[in-house]
């Protein structure tokens, strides 16, 4: 037995002597943090590279498998779910690790934000970070599509028209997208090679670079209310820390690390055995238009800020915002260098935090309804309440057989169901007199179409008439406060 | 030789070696812009070329109507990507309007519905009229319109790329916007 142990250290002895490698990644690991730092809310960024790890191993997985071909990609992504042993579970791991990953991510940022860790020395770290945080969307914007369906297909298609709205080189930039005249064969080929070897390629070598700095300048110490950071003293002071009151990374505090991402990576497994891989929804056929695309979660507040924006508005809000925010989170460290790190001390930065989270929100959620969307089927779909049919005349009964066969449903809700991109319907009476009401309808307005070619003069007369026994709760009909004065 | 005059002359060859490397790059650099940049380059209206939809006569007058064809650039990978869907609006006679599918907003997939006369797309609720033009939401303009042509009894039309606001179908002025205030 020491025998053999002696052969073992023997044989590590022969390869260290050539390679040299152990020596420095002991003492990189063994690299002295201060005690403050070895903490819970410091566990992100190796959660997040552990992520990476398994991204990189489920996606080498999945291209044995996959075909990068228009015309084959579904047809191979069904063979994944349906045909091969635990195909659907390798998606679903890539898919929901692709999800944690973007939430670790955020987390992380959030956490180095109000800590201050971004401050001097520290700026280069936090810059390289948010480079990194466009590579993991840039990686789920590129899997999204290589998930070749429906909603990839359409969502190749709105990038093809922000694209185009860029002044000057609109065109070019849509050929250079779609690698072609249309989306096809070539624009998913384009987005296999970015998925697979462009963006890892550049993210792989930045998280180099961003933990290369971590251990060089040391992790951020726990920051501590009105202990300010100075370029001229904070390096002293640090080492200062350090020495005093410091331990080795491994293990007094990566143990935390570990447990962590043990624990992330496990909530990956229990979300794709649980709830499965995503989609692929229906098969990229452009000519199948029975459909409503809809991006990932994570850009799901895109879609709904693109809803809301008016048409003037809309180019230059979607090429200067962007440079504006990732200009901003660039130079936040260079700007805001120094000074004090704690949060309590930064009300600005912690407001900041929860605007940007409570506007993510918002949108996200909206997003998940797209009310500014007509709902196609209503008019087929949806019943029209039968108190608002009981006790009124064949005219008015007609008119809510108009009201549906003009897909006003599909924008306007009653009785709770139908589009909500137009008010609710079931009140309007009080809200909107005859003459009101008669010239919405023909003439729209206010982000209604006009329904004057449309309606036939009778149609019109019994619409309306229905419309005005829409009271709500027996509410007092709206009145023309002028037509009493202009009979006296 | 003195080791000064050594030194300076090594130093020169390693200047004078990067710049061969240099030289070398940029030579290899026009071909791989050229690869990677050949489709965009490419002028948009090359991609076009005249497409018979059908007969006249299978598009009933004062109807509008779903048709899809096979893109003239095409590979055999593109697969069901290759083909594209338009709507076909049979006026009267020999007056048609052939529309793309795609939004003005944002590409997505318009559809008719001919009891309100309206196009609507499920995206972010954009409006057209029979016309084409803008009826509400959030488009800039009119749906884009592919040039036709009647040849024979046939209806042919112009296309081969996908319409945006910058690779349009056809040059058409923006729409006069309706009350954007409320």
């Amino acid at each position: 037995m020491t025998k053999l142990k002696h052969r073992g250290i023997e044989l590590y002895n022969w390869i260290e002597h050539r390679l040299g490698l152990a020596k420095p990644i002991v003492e990189a690991a063994e690299h002295p943090i201060p005690a403050s730092s070895a903490s819970w809310w410091y566990v992100f960024g190796s959660a997040a590279m552990v992520l990476v790890v398994l991204q990189v191993v489920t996606g080498i997985l999945l291209a044995l498998v996959y075909v990068p071909s228009a015309s084959q990609a579904w047809n191979s992504l069904q063979f994944l779910n349906h045909n091969l042993t635990l195909g659907w579970f390798l998606r679903a791991v890539h898919g929901w690790g692709s999800n944690f990953m973007i939430a670790i991510v955020l987390i992380h940022m959030t956490q180095v934000f109000l800590f201050g860790a971004y401050k001097f020395p520290r700026e280069l770290t936090w810059i390289v970070g948010v480079l990194l945080l466009l590579l993991t969307l840039g990686m789920a914007f590129t899997g999204q599509v290589l998930r070749f369906d429906q909603d990839a297909y359409w969502g190749l298609g709105i990038g093809a028209s922000i694209s185009s709205r860029v002044p000057g080189v609109g065109a070019l930039l849509v050929h250079a997208l779609l690698g072609g005249p249309i989306i096809g064969g070539a624009t998913l080929s384009r987005f296999f090679a970015l998925h697979v070897f462009v963006i890892p390629g550049i993210l792989l070598a930045s998280i180099g670079v961003h933990v290369w700095m971590v251990l060089r300048l040391g992790i951020n110490e726990w920051p501590m209310p009105g202990r300010l950071v100075r370029k001229s003293t904070y390096e002293r002071q640090y080492h200062e820390l350090v020495q005093k009151n410091g331990m080795p990374f491994v293990p007094d505090a990566a143990w935390k690390d570990a447990v962590f991402a043990a624990a992330v990576l496990l909530a990956v497994i229990a979300c794709a055995f649980f709830f499965g891989p995503f989609g692929p929804s229906g098969q990229p056929d452009p000519t199948i238009i029975q459909t409503a695309p809809k991006p990932d979660f994570a850009f799901l507040f895109i879609y709904a800020v693109l809803a809301f924006l008016p048409p003037s508005l809309e180019t230059p809000f979607l090429l200067i915002v962007p440079v504006i925010v990732i200009g901003a989170l660039l130079l936040l460290p260079l700007v805001a260098g120094e000074g004090e790190k704690h949060w309590s001390r930064r009300p600005v930065a912690v407001l900041m935090v929860a605007l940007i989270a409570v506007t993510l929100g918002v949108f996200t959620r909206l997003g998940t309804y797209t009310p500014w969307s007509p709902i196609m089927d209503a008019w087929t779909s949806d019943p029209t309440p039968t108190q608002y049919l009981r006790g009124r005349t064949p005219l008015e009964r007609q008119g809510a057989l108009v009201l549906q066969e003009k897909q006003c449903r599909d924008c306007h809700s009653l009785g709770g169901l139908g589009g909500l991109r137009g008010p609710s319907l079931d009140s309007i009476a009080a809200r909107m007199t005859e003459d009101q009401i008669t010239r919405q309808v023909l003439q729209g307005g206010g982000n209604m179409p006009s329904y004057g070619n449309a309606l036939n003069p009778a149609e019109t007369t019994a619409l309306v008439h229905f419309l005005l026994t829409l009271r709500g709760q027996d509410l007092t009909p709206a009145v023309d406060a002028s037509r009493g004065l202009a009979r006296h | 030789m003195n080791p000064s005059s050594a030194k300076s002359r090594r130093a020169f060859l390693f200047k004078l070696s990067l710049l061969l490397n240099g030289a070398v790059g940029a030579v290899l650099a026009v071909p791989i812009l050229g690869y990677i940049l050949g489709p965009a380059l490419k002028k948009g209206s090359s991609y076009n070329s005249w497409i018979a939809l059908g007969a006249v006569s299978e598009f009933p007058e004062g109807e509008t109507r779903l048709v899809d064809y096979l893109n003239p650039v095409t590979t055999p990978w593109d697969g069901e990507t290759g083909k594209v869907a338009c709507w076909v609006r049979h006026i009267a006679g020999e007056q048609f309007q052939v529309f793309a599918i795609n939004c003005a907003h944002l590409g997505c997939p318009v559809r008719w519905f001919a009891q309100s006369k309206l196009f609507l797309c499920p995206c972010h609720g954009g409006a057209y009229y029979a016309d084409g033009s803008r009826a509400s939401g959030p488009p800039p303009r009119g749906l884009f319109e592919y040039k036709h042509k009647i040849d024979g009894n046939k209806l042919m039309i112009s296309a081969g790329e996908m319409p945006t606001l910058a690779t349009e179908a056809c040059n058409k002025k923006l729409l006069i916007q309706i009350d954007r205030s409320s």
